[in-house]
């Protein structure tokens, strides 16, 4: 079931459960945390609404700054506009901010200890007709193994909202990865959130019962899966498999003490991600239990390949990452812990 | 109002002390660029010991102008400058790139904070440079006296995000920007026009909705006109094209693209030395 005090949305399972494009929270959050700041400046490399970066600019035109289709630039320039005390926003797709001007980020911005929000929109194979060139599936891995940077991976646009106007408030550079399509809103207002705090949003009713111990399963999710994750949950938990999903939605720093409960109490994790399986949220997770909790651990993402044209869901089915695909982790995942 | 001829000797004489650090930090390095920092040396006397607005005793000064160096390469010059200007003990020169020395093989402003920016990979200086520009714009208009400086190389124009920076500054028409470029007209593998033709340099940047002027690098009369002349424009950014003559100062090692990134050894360094403390004597002798 739905883990109460997360009050996540109580329409999340409904077949007409509301739609919203993770990137509008970011537009929003943007916005009010601009009202709440005046050091916060926007700079977008000629794709102002598709960011959502539109609000922003109409209500500060003076603290908007059109880069034009120049990625590099648009990264070290953020970088001097924090040398002087600004707070900066940029946005572009993530294929080409942070996927361009990635040695921008690293020395302009980290290495140089400048507090720029990057936001890279369009993330993920679900950008769909576009094809593989826009299709965003290594940004996670470019971000997250620079030192300094702060990897949030928000799951739907309320989230993604939380996650912006928090952004700010902290001194470190910061990566937050947006998705194009409308995703299920799966929370709440009243949901809490913090930078560096994964929540579990989802406990099988059986999951404190002794006897299944052995056939429990830890599912971790970041982004737009998560809603796949919990649809996989909600089926399996009918079939009697004892799941509990963690939605983690900071990717570095890692909430290390939740991952490592969850390791301990199921001994078998998957991990869920819009992301090439290799250097991405899944690997974070691997890298920690491997040193702490070793688990027998099964990885949803893109098996290192480039995506193409299609819809979501036939791309998301296509390359691994569709419900099907999960539950069949989670029954591998079973058998190897019975061995 | 120029500089008097005794201001003028003065400065000769503090770049010549400039250049005699520059070759005693590289010796004690063993590696490290000889060329840029030797032949910009004047450019940046000029600017410490008098056009910035800087305090050396409070480095973070709100109200300093701030100068970005964008070849972090050079940095023996910019270390070796703000010493004898007073950041730092001259003395703590001899620790370049040494294991824990603030004075990194490239600029990090980790282990010196006195630093306006880290650098070294090239081309991202300029950028930099115009954001500060920019974000000053917004809280001081486009009236505010605070001088931004960015000092680039010219093999280092190869980088294309330069292009991005220098098409923004024009659109935004950034009139205390000041751009300075290195023109040695060499690189590692050979000289400019071979590795990839810069030229005609001013038509391009002019083209691109800058105020362009090219002066001998080497004469602190023309680096006083030009920056005085740089900073009376009102409706656009700047660049003064520094026609420099690579390793200024060691005659056997001018105009050399060997020189650009290695260290003399210690013959070498004797014979460098030797020629800077004697230009040092027709300074004075000149000036008398």
């Amino acid at each position: 079931m739905l883990n109460p005090p997360q009050k996540l949305n109580p329409k999340l399972f409904d077949k007409d459960v509301e739609q919203v494009p993770i990137r509008n929270g970011f537009g929003e959050g943007l916005l009010v945390a601009a009202e709440a700041d005046a050091r916060v400046v926007g700079l977008c490399a000629d794709l102002t609404d598709s960011t959502k970066m539109n609000l922003f600019k109409k209500k500060f035109p003076e603290r908007f700054i059109e880069m034009g289709v120049a990625e590099q630039n648009l990264a070290s320039v953020a970088s001097g506009m924090a040398a002087m005390g600004k707070i900066p926003f940029i946005t572009s797709y993530a294929m080409f901010s942070p996927g361009r001007n990635w040695e921008q980020i690293r020395t302009t911005i980290c290495y140089n200890d400048r507090p720029v929000k990057i936001a890279g929109s369009h993330a993920g194979i679900s950008v769909g007709p576009d094809g593989g060139t826009h299709q965003a599936v290594e940004d996670l891995a470019l971000m997250r193994i620079i030192p300094r940077m702060v990897v949030i991976s928000p799951c739907d646009s309320v989230e993604a909202k939380k996650a912006t106007e928090l952004s700010v408030k902290i001194n470190n550079p910061v990566y937050i990865r947006l998705a194009r399509e409308k995703t299920p809103v799966m929370t709440t207002l009243e949901t809490p959130f913090e930078i560096g705090k994964a929540q579990v949003f989802f406990t099988s009713k059986d999951y404190d019962a002794l006897s299944v111990k052995k056939g429990r399963v830890g599912i971790i999710a970041t982004g737009a899966l998560v809603y796949k994750a919990l649809q996989v949950a909600r089926k399996l938990d009918a079939e009697g498999v004892v799941i509990k999903v963690l939605n983690l939605a900071t990717i570095k720093p890692l909430d290390t003490q939740a991952i490592e409960e969850l390791a301990k109490e199921t001994g078998g994790i998957v991990t869920v991600e819009e992301h090439q399986v290799a250097g991405g949220m899944g690997s974070a997770v691997a890298e920690h239990l491997a040193q702490t909790v070793p688990v027998p651990i099964e990885f949803i993402g893109v098996q290192d390949q480039f995506g193409q044209s299609g819809t979501p869901d036939e791309l998301l089915e296509h390359y691994g990452m569709g419900e099907e695909d999960i539950i069949e982790a989670v029954k591998r995942l079973l058998e190897r812990k019975g061995k | 109002m120029s500089l008097t001829p005794s201001k003028i000797k003065e400065l000769e004489l503090k770049a010549n002390d400039v250049r005699q650090s520059i070759i005693e930090m590289l010796l004690e390095a063993g590696s490290g660029h000889t060329a840029g920092p030797l032949d910009m040396a004047d450019v940046f006397t000029y600017l410490y010991f008098h056009a910035l607005k800087h305090n050396p005793k409070n480095p973070e000064w709100e109200d300093r102008d701030r100068l970005v160096l964008s070849n972090g390469h050079i940095c023996p010059l910019l270390y070796a400058t703000m010493a004898h200007a007073g950041y730092f003990p001259v003395a703590e020169l001899k620790t370049l790139r040494k294991f824990g020395s603030r004075l990194q093989g490239h600029p990090h402003r980790d282990f010196l904070p006195a630093l306006e920016t880290s650098s070294g990979p090239l081309g991202s200086g300029l950028s930099q440079a115009v954001g500060m520009a920019l974000a000053d714009r917004i809280d001081h208009g486009r009236t505010s006296d605070k001088q931004f400086y960015c000092l680039v190389g010219d093999g280092e124009l190869d980088e294309g995000q330069n292009w991005e920076a220098i098409m923004l500054a024009g659109k935004e028409k950034i009139q205390n920007l000041t751009v300075i470029i290195d023109r040695n007209n060499i690189q590692i593998d050979g000289f400019t026009e071979d590795i990839m033709p810069l030229n005609p340099l001013a038509d391009k940047w002019q083209a691109f909705g800058w105020h362009v002027q090219e002066i001998d690098g080497h004469n602190f009369a023309m680096i006083d006109e030009a920056i005085g002349d740089a900073r009376a424009v009102f409706d656009k950014p700047s660049v003064i094209i520094a026609n420099t003559i690579a390793s200024k100062g060691v005659p056997e090692f001018e105009r050399r693209f060997e020189w650009h990134g290695k260290p003399p050894n210690k013959e070498e360094a004797e014979l460098a030395l030797k020629e800077i403390r004697t230009w040092r004597g027709k300074i004075k002798s000149e000036h008398e």
